[in-house]
């Protein structure tokens, strides 16, 4: 502070001689959202816009599910609802639906009553609120995270107190998963220490662990007594069935170890906005979860006190009800059956001009992205020449293709292959 | 060892003994006898002869063994406590969220008229920028500020949409901590029982200025000044725009003056909470009077906003940050900033709140059918101020001078009732309220006035 300025005057001009703000710097643009930002701006009708992590219909539009608008009637005509605080924990109803829609009704944490779940602010918020649990109440402050991964998750983890280190995941050589990589480096990880999973498709790589993987991946997860905490923000997007997505989050809970899952509602629901998440910790019994719970709420409370309503009660709404439960599985079935179809189309488009390389990969990854394994000139080449938006990593975003657009996308990465770098 | 790890709920003993490692090394067995506890699912060993715990040599032993219970929250905890009890005469006078004469939440008309209106429109659920909806952050700014202050026209605020009230007070408290390390918060004694955690989990050195006194039941004003002139230079001074919560007083407009003085002598940054605009007086323009001053002289501010009461949006958690600067271009730094802070905490905010407060606010109609169920809402509060004070002047003989109930603006009343006698109002008379004596007067119905009073009277006199 200027210790000189301190005459008191009521005219603004000198007031504004010195600001308490001089010292704060612009913060770049947020990388992901810089790129639909350059899109906006490019008066080119040929563009497209491959950066977005939001579905898309086959015309380009963002959507809104039948089965949400439905909900969403139904809430606004009850006339009995109210907008009174939500307890710190959030929508309860919303709290078990979620717990049983990832670990599936039957599972024996949720009948052994051993979990807490608490509604959070999508998939960020309930990340942010698992680190801050960690990072205030367990031993081991150090959480791997893969290589690559979801841009803000080293963020989110920061912040909240934790030390982020990452193992080895995506093998560019490959363009799969380093499964020996990730195997040793998990191995040398102290013990305990929190292990970050993503349950399905993998952002941004789209290259998921199988079966047997993720079988070898829990056992040396267990025997070193590390932490996991599953991502998982795709159920029901990756392959189209919600049972078989959260498959990884199943087998590890129905160990009897311990867990942290972090879900998000964004994507499978479509409810991006309404930010609309839960964080679940699998605890050895129920009276730890009942520990662990009040402790949330002392993370939550100076956050944002509680969550909000809107969101978690369309959720809620849907996933109680029989027929809006089977509805909406068909909507996000012929979501994830669109994506699905890009990526084959994409491939056979590259396949059938002879684009050298091998493009099988678009078809091997799962969820809504492929990492195309185009390097950043080679995108600033598409971008410049062809008018394609994507982030600089190679991520291509499926959901913003279309049967349309998909010859102009294969002619951009031709070219892109064949003339630059 | 790898099927023992698959069912470890039902394994034998021996299996996982010999070679199971956990993070505390490898077990030592010595004289330990194993027992399964089916209750908790693990094995526990029993040692005599290693003294402490058998915890540490337990086979899936929790991670969070440790982790302890932590008390309810102060505030809502109230309301829960008031859920539990099954007593007819029960009364919540907890939490400050509006009630009816009927005591019932009240969901304003403006409010549902605008829900229709976005389901008719059928607008899309993308994600909102990380400052949050555009529409909401203008109308917001000028319903704080006047459409015509300067502040806006010179394009000096950074209004940054946050999850209501704590939301706001939470950004601004991360962007304290890293932009002004070591700088403190003043916070009134009392205040919000919320603002101290805030500023803890932000990692904010804070103390207190004297406000409350307890003699006069008003405003200690002359140890307030003085606590904020000794405080270091360039501290943040947290002041509550109108309605005090929780007590109810409030400076008057020469008093404001003269905080102002001192801040500005002592180059402190006025940080304003407004989370009762249009609740106190019952006009939105006279409660934002405070902020106005301030800002008219040209000095640097924060104002964490809410609209949880005025608009009844409790749930939805809407509100903003705003900060005015000295330029545009601090404005457009600091907002950016904000932004970064937002981001790795919830990434971008809740759009539902945003576009209600945008379709009433932002609407002439609505706007004006709004300022008509402010007033209402204040009116009701102001009505049952008045039939309280009359039932405790009415039955109290002692003499005690209870005025300060009229006196007091806004939604709450600090009563000076201590620990012992709020918890008698609780025990004897199922009257729910937070431990520090103050009443939520928003939860409270003529009907139920004289059993208040009562309740006051018993507790005041009979308890010490």
């Amino acid at each position: 502070m200027d210790a000189h300025n301190n005459s008191i005057s009521a005219s603004p001009a000198s007031a504004h001689a010195n600001s308490v703000f001089a010292h704060v710097v612009r913060a770049p643009e947020d990388p992901i959202l810089g790129v639909t930002v350059a899109y906006n701006k490019d008066p080119s009708p040929l563009k497209l816009n491959l950066g977005v992590g939001a579905y898309r219909t086959e015309e380009g539009k963002p959507l809104v599910l039948n089965v949400v608008r439905k909900a969403e009637q139904l809430l606004v005509n009850d006339m009995s609802r109210v907008k009174e605080y939500l307890p710190i924990v959030g929508l309860a109803d919303f709290n078990k639906l979620s717990a049983k829609l990832i670990l599936g009704a039957d599972s024996p944490a949720i009948q052994e009553n051993r979990i807490t779940t608490v509604q959070c602010l999508s998939g960020t918020g309930s990340l942010r609120v698992g680190g801050e649990f960690l990072a205030r109440h367990y031993h081991e402050r150090t959480i791997y995270i893969p290589l690559p991964t979801w841009g803000n998750h080293t963020k989110v983890f920061t912040l909240a107190g934790l030390t982020v280190k990452s193992y080895r995941y995506y093998d560019p050589a490959t363009r799969g998963l380093n499964f020996q990589g990730l195997l040793e480096d998990l191995s040398s990880a102290p013990a305990g220490a929190i292990v970050l999973l993503h349950a399905c498709a993998h952002n941004p790589t789209g290259v998921d662990p199988t079966l047997e993987q993720w079988e070898q991946i829990r056992q040396l997860v267990r025997s070193r007594g590390l932490l996991p905490f599953f991502d998982s923000a795709y159920q029901g997007f990756a392959s189209g069935s919600l049972d078989g997505d959260a498959q990884s989050v199943r087998r590890f809970a129905a160990d009897g170890g311990e867990c942290l899952i972090a879900q998000s509602y964004a994507k499978n629901m479509g409810l991006y906005g309404e930010r609309v998440g839960a964080l679940s910790i699998v605890c050895k019994n129920a009276d730890v979860a009942s520990k662990v719970e009040s402790q949330l709420k002392l993370v939550i409370r100076p956050m944002y006190s509680n969550p909000p309503i809107h969101g978690a009660s369309i959720v809620a709404t849907i996933l109680k009800d029989r027929d809006l439960f089977n509805e909406w599985t068909v909507e996000l079935k012929a979501m994830a059956d669109r994506i699905i179809s890009m990526r084959h189309q994409l491939f056979e488009s590259l396949r059938a001009k002879g684009t050298p390389g091998d493009w099988s990969h678009i078809i091997k990854q799962i969820g809504m992205f492929t990492f195309t394994g185009l390097n950043s000139e080679q995108v600033a080449f598409m971008t410049k020449e062809y008018h394609i938006y994507m982030t600089s990593d190679g991520r291509i975003s499926m959901a913003g293709l279309s049967s349309r657009t998909v010859p102009h996308l294969t002619e951009a990465i031709h070219a892109a292959v064949t003339r630059a770098a | 060892m790898a099927s023992a790890m698959l069912s470890l709920a039902s394994v034998s003993p021996s299996a996982s003994l010999s070679t199971h490692e956990t993070p505390k090394g490898k077990l030592k067995l010595g004289s330990t006898s194993w027992s399964l506890n089916k209750e908790r699912n693990c094995l526990f060993a029993k040692t005599e002869s290693f003294g402490r715990v058998s915890m540490v040599a337990a086979v899936n032993v929790s991670k969070f063994e440790g982790v302890t219970m932590a008390p309810p929250d102060p505030i809502l905890g109230v309301s829960e406590a008031f859920k539990a009890s099954t007593n007819e005469s029960k009364l919540n006078l907890g939490v400050g969220a509006y009630r009816t004469e009927d005591l019932q939440p009240y969901v304003l008309d403006v409010v549902k008229k605008a829900e229709n209106l976005m389901i008719e429109r059928g607008e899309n659920k993308e994600y909102l920028p990380i400052e949050g909806l555009a529409a909401f952050n203008k109308v917001t700014a000028e319903l704080l500020f006047g459409a015509d202050n300067p502040v806006i026209k010179q394009q000096r605020l950074a209004t940054v949409q946050g999850l209501s009230g704590t939301g706001s007070l939470r950004l601004a408290g991360a962007f304290i901590e890293r932009y002004f390390p070591g700088a403190k918060v003043l916070i009134s004694s009392p205040t919000w029982g919320n603002h101290k955690n805030i500023f803890n989990d932000s990692r904010v050195p804070w103390s207190e200025y004297r406000y409350y006194d307890p003699k006069t039941v008003g405003l200690d004003f002359e140890g307030m000044i003085a606590d904020i002139k000794a405080a270091p230079e360039g501290s943040f001074v947290l002041l509550h725009g109108c309605a005090h919560n929780p007590t109810g007083i409030d400076p008057t407009p020469e008093q404001w003056e003269k905080i102002a003085d001192v801040i500005q002598e002592k180059n402190h940054i006025p940080f304003f909470d407004v989370a009762y605009q249009g609740f106190a007086s019952g006009s939105l323009d006279t409660d934002a009077a405070s902020v106005r001053l301030f800002a008219a002289r040209g000095l640097e501010l924060l104002v964490a906003q809410s609209y949880s009461k005025n608009l009844g949006l409790y749930a939805e958690r809407i509100g903003a940050i705003n900060v005015v600067c000295a330029s545009s271009d601090a404005a457009t730094r600091v907002k950016s900033q904000l932004k970064r802070i937002a981001r790795p905490m919830y990434s971008n905010p809740p759009i539902h709140g945003a576009r209600i407060v945008a379709n009433v606010v932002g609407d002439p109609a609505l706007f004006n059918e709004w300022k008509a169920e402010m007033e209402m809402m204040a009116g009701r509060i102001k009505g049952v101020r008045q039939k309280l004070y009359d039932s405790l002047t009415a039955t109290d003989k002692s003499g005690k001078d209870w005025s300060f109930i009229l006196k007091q603006i806004g939604m709450f009343s600090f009563t000076g009732l201590n620990k012992a006698q709020t918890e008698n109002m609780t025990n004897k008379w199922h009257v729910y309220m937070t431990k520090d004596g103050r009443i939520s007067l928003a939860g409270l119905s003529l009907a139920k006035c004289e059993y208040l009073s009562d309740a006051i009277i018993d507790s005041y006199h009979n308890v010490s």
